[in-house]
């Protein structure tokens, strides 16, 4: 029997301002599958992830969830700036009523494993560097224990090595816990490090372009075939509107 | 260990932020100094005769009465305006139609000037200590209610989102986001509210004839023992720092010790 989809957008529209920003997407990703989603700034890759994760409402169609629990990585950490770093890791669960002593062991496990110090676990956000913080805004996504994971360009403030090691850590954690990912970037190669599967979201109409596999597993992959491919997908027409320096005129 | 040595430095650094407080009040002793010195003691008696006069009150088996008679209405006035205006702020803040409906209430409240709210008061409440704390209540809300609304308004949306997204309940998210983020608009609005609370009760026991330290002012005032005025002032000015410094900022530097951190040395403050 076929394993149905954890995430399914079916005739999904949406207008801002009375202008439509897309219209008639559909998109399914399966269970512990990681889809990339790229497209040219302005083209709503960020609303379709709110819209997925129930933060937007769209206007027409809907979004079929067969997953149990979510999380958000955000491209900005959003850290509550009146929390310590703990208590930020530590908020999801404390917002579904997790215990102190058990949400502050999960805390703590899940700031180390993404490189954060023991002595960070008092510190408010404002003594953190901006790499820190946003280790943190991955490990209060990961301290959920989700089966659907969002990530909304994560990584495009980070510098280079902060950013493998992040995509590593993800890629790990994906292949371990086995859930799926929705990754909203504009940057080819980290889609092409991070995911399963690409889908190319127009510019012009707001439907899916292109949706091309990516062979062997992320993690797998060398960097000599990663940059292969994207320079192999750079020349592509269905591709080339994601260089283009020119955002979306709407 | 570092929970103790964070606490102790937190209470050195605003034990020493008292000093530049403490010249201030030496400033305006000096300029009190000299006023008296140019006008004599019947206009304006000296610091050192005023402190003779609280020394003296002091001694009086009912100084204790009278202050705490005073201090039951500012207080439970100023307590009572701080959770009556922030809580209609939060709603107004939340609410759009509630905001237009509020506001002018509002506005009515912040426009009758104190001494109007005294003789309506004082028709209602009689020579009551219900005169005080209503005024009180009526003067001090609008600020609350404003520092609410202003804050509710203000508060970061994307922190909110964030909170959604782990599907926070409304009332999670009001605790652990808004209320936070409103704590830095109502902590200047409270210490308005507290120093005008002392200022209006005393007012308002003055004329109602209501006992407390307004109805010893209005003895003092009718026996012409100026030194006996200025130790009431005194006394009252005295209680309404130690509302704020001892109370309310103390609050707010363990409520917003976050604010501090990240920034180097030297620029704490």
């Amino acid at each position: 029997m076929r394993q149905s989809p954890a995430l399914t957008f079916s005739r999904v529209g949406h207008a801002f301002l009375g202008r439509s920003l897309f219209e008639d997407f559909d998109l399914a990703i399966g269970k512990g599958e990681a889809v990339a989603l790229l497209g040219p700034s302005g083209s709503g890759k960020t609303t379709l992830l709110q819209i997925a994760a129930g933060i937007v409402e769209p206007v027409k169609g809907r979004v079929l969830r067969g997953y149990r629990r979510q999380a958000v990585v955000f491209q900005e950490p959003r850290l509550l700036p009146w929390m310590t770093l703990t208590d930020n890791i530590a908020y999801g669960l404390a917002a579904r009523g997790e215990g102190k002593a058990a949400r502050r062991r999960t805390a703590e496990r899940l700031a180390l494993s993404v490189g954060l110090e023991e002595a960070d676990f008092t510190k408010y956000p404002a003594e953190l560097s901006g790499g820190m913080r946003q280790r943190a805004n991955v490990a209060r996504a990961l301290a959920v224990d989700p089966d659907m994971l969002f990530l909304d360009e994560p990584f495009s403030a980070t510098d280079v090595g902060l950013r493998r090691h992040l995509q590593d850590l993800l890629i790990a954690a994906a292949r371990s816990r086995g859930f799926s990912v929705l990754l909203v970037t504009h940057d080819l190669a980290e889609a092409v490090r991070v995911a399963d599967r690409i889908a190319v979201l127009s510019g012009r109409d707001g439907r899916i372009a292109a949706s091309r596999a990516l062979a062997g597993r992320p993690g797998e992959r060398s960097e000599r075939a990663i940059f292969e491919q994207v320079e192999a997908w750079s020349r592509d027409p269905v591709f080339g509107e994601l260089f283009s320096a020119t955002e979306r005129a709407r | 260990m570092s929970h103790v040595l964070a606490g102790l430095g937190w209470t050195g650094r605003y034990l020493w932020a008292g000093w530049a407080g403490l010249a201030g009040i030496f400033c305006f002793l000096a300029v009190w100094q000299a006023g008296h010195e140019i006008y004599g003691s019947f206009i304006l008696p000296s610091p050192a005769e005023t402190a003779a006069a609280i020394d003296a009150l002091a001694a009086r088996p009912d100084f204790w009465t009278i202050l705490s008679q005073s201090a039951g209405r500012a207080l439970s006035g100023f307590a009572l305006a701080a959770v009556t205006g922030t809580a209609a702020g939060l709603v107004a803040g939340y609410s759009f139609a509630a905001m237009r409906l509020m506001k002018p209430v509002v506005t009515v409240m912040l426009g009758v000037p104190p001494i109007g709210w005294i003789v309506l008061a004082l028709i209602w409440f009689g020579s009551s200590g219900g005169t005080a704390v209503m005024t009180v209540v009526i003067a001090s809300a609008p600020l609350s209610f404003a520092g609410a609304l202003e804050g509710v308004a203000k508060r970061d949306r994307q922190l909110d989102i964030m909170a959604q997204s782990f599907g926070a309940s409304w009332a999670y998210r009001l605790r652990t986001i808004t209320l936070p983020h409103v704590l830095s608009y109502l902590f200047p609005a409270w210490t308005t509210t507290a120093g005008s609370a002392w200022k209006v009760t005393v007012m308002a026991e003055l004329l109602s004839n209501s006992g407390g330290i307004g109805g010893e002012l209005a003895t003092a005032r009718a026996l012409f023992d100026i030194p006996l005025v200025t130790a009431w002032l005194a006394i009252t000015v005295i209680l309404a720092l130690a509302t704020d410094y001892g109370v309310l900022h103390v609050v707010r530097e363990a409520a917003e010790r976050w604010r501090s951190a990240g920034l180097p040395w030297g620029v704490k403050r």
